[in-house]
């Protein structure tokens, strides 16, 4: 692990309509683009809860991106201003907490643009790459306290 | 058959989930009546050797409140699991975090000198830092450490059961004491409270527009509040949506918006992020600019989506925290 080059992990959520369509385009197209990303597909941009966006970042993603629709093309009217507000408000919060900006990433990815999911995803691979990996603090699990700990707190009181 | 025994303790909590349990008032008659309280070191002589001299088990049932900060109360909330059949972590702190879990926005050594040397009420001029161990002209001192992070008290010990809330409200605390005389508990891991917001058994659900759109986030200083409408519809940010019942709306009713104390329903597993989510949605601005704009009437996201519960989100603490 240790002289392994660091290969970033991100996490896409792209949108049935738009941007699913394009990463399709960008693959028919004969476009190659890094394969640092795991993309998985939504109906709408509107449905990725912030929920999501941070159970990937805790489980291993060094990266979120997300695509939806241009702003007026949703499939379902608004559901991509939903995401803009969602995801803004989110990164506010992560930035407030540490996490660099680059991290979660929004794009408006129409079905024609396959080159801009080429360009998006190799942009973002080689951010990350020199952001080098996400390491949060592992979060705590119940554990005994070792004998020594109760040993010591034990002598302490006697 | 004798009288069940029963435990209380607080580790970094304020008291006021001491304050609840005398909130019972008469009540609280019975609950003695009902049962043996063997360790209640906030209102009663009971001692940590009191605690240890129990075999394991002993107590049926113990209330622990308060996060967990300090190497003391890590090991009191050990102590508590070991001596106790049912452990009950009680009220937002030992439950979410609670209000000491935004201390896991800053790193340890931020806060101790933030307290000790920065902050504009502190002179400090021998440069006094907290030690564990201290010599005095009467001997040797000890402190507890003061550790890395907060956790709540299910990342310390396993937890049978949460009551919610800042503080858990009488009428849960006394469901939750029948039910546990009754011997008529749910499954494990459950909470104590209604799974169902608390928009639900609010007053002024009534009023609660059919479509809720704001355009902009107030505060309570800023406009002269309707004491009879919904208090998100007025534009104030209002968590009852995103925040489990159970407190019947003790802070709606007397117009302050909820703040979310008693967490989320069990569908959710960030509280933070739903609550986001759920705001962030109902906004009508469209514009990249004007959302920007919105976005800063929302003073504070995190000091107010993961007021009580930041140790148990996802995030845990800031990173470099």
């Amino acid at each position: 692990m240790h002289n392994e080059p660091f290969e970033p992990r991100i996490v896409a959520f792209f949108c049935n309509w738009c941007t699913y369509t394009a990463s399709d385009l960008t693959g028919i197209s004969r476009l190659a683009y890094a394969p640092n990303v795991r993309v998985i597909r939504v109906m709408c941009s509107g449905r990725i809860d912030p929920q999501f966006v941070l159970k990937a970042l805790r489980q291993g993603a060094d990266g979120v991106l997300i695509g939806g629709c241009h702003p007026g093309d949703c499939h379902y009217q608004e559901g991509n201003y939903k995401c803009l507000r969602r995801i803004k408000l989110l990164k506010r919060m992560l930035a407030e907490m540490g996490l660099e900006d680059e991290r979660v990433r929004l794009e408006w990815i129409a079905g024609s643009e396959g080159d801009k999911v080429q360009k998006v995803v190799n942009e973002m691979t080689e951010q990350i790459r020199r952001l080098g990996p996400l390491r949060l603090a592992p979060i705590p699990v119940p554990h005994e306290l070792v004998e020594e700990e109760l040993a010591m707190a034990g002598a302490e009181e006697a | 058959m004798s009288k069940p025994k029963v435990g209380f303790n607080w580790l970094a909590s304020c008291g006021g989930c001491e304050e609840a349990i005398i909130d019972l008032n008469e009540k609280i008659l019975d609950v003695v009546a009902a049962v043996d309280i063997v360790f209640w070191p906030c209102a009663m002589d009971f001692k940590k050797d009191d605690v240890r001299a129990m075999a394991d088990g002993e107590m049926d049932v113990c209330f622990v409140n308060g996060a967990i900060r300090t190497s003391e109360e890590e090991e009191m909330a050990h102590l508590m699991r070991q001596k106790s059949k049912i452990l009950i972590a009680f009220g937002s702190c030992s439950h979410m975090g609670g209000i000491p879990g935004m201390g896991n926005f800053f790193s340890k050594d931020s806060i101790l000198k933030n307290s000790y040397q920065e902050s504009p009420s502190t002179i400090n001029l021998d440069g006094t830092f907290p030690q564990m161990e201290t010599i005095t002209p009467l001997g040797e001192v000890e402190l507890p450490e003061f550790l890395e992070y907060v956790r709540t008290l299910n990342q310390v010990v396993d937890v049978d059961y949460y009551l919610p809330g800042c503080p858990p409200p009488v009428r849960l605390i006394t469901e939750a004491l029948g039910a546990i005389l009754e011997n008529k508990l749910p499954p494990k891991g459950t909470v104590l409270a209604p799974d169902k917001a608390l928009c639900d058994e609010c007053p002024r659900k009534e009023t609660k527009p059919d479509k809720m759109e704001i355009a902009e986030f107030k505060r309570p200083y800023q406009i002269i509040v309707d004491s009879e409408k919904c208090l998100l519809g007025q534009g104030l940010m209002c968590l009852g949506p995103v925040t489990r019942a159970g407190c019947e709306g003790v802070c709606t009713k007397a117009n302050m918006p909820c703040t979310g104390c008693q967490g989320p329903t069990s569908r959710v597993q960030d509280y933070g992020a739903k609550a986001l989510s759920g705001f962030a949605s109902i906004l009508t601005s469209m514009e990249e600019k004007d959302v920007e704009a919105v976005l800063d009437s929302i003073v504070d996201p995190n000091g107010t989506f993961y007021r009580y519960s930041l140790p148990s989100s996802m995030m845990f603490k800031s990173l470099g925290a």
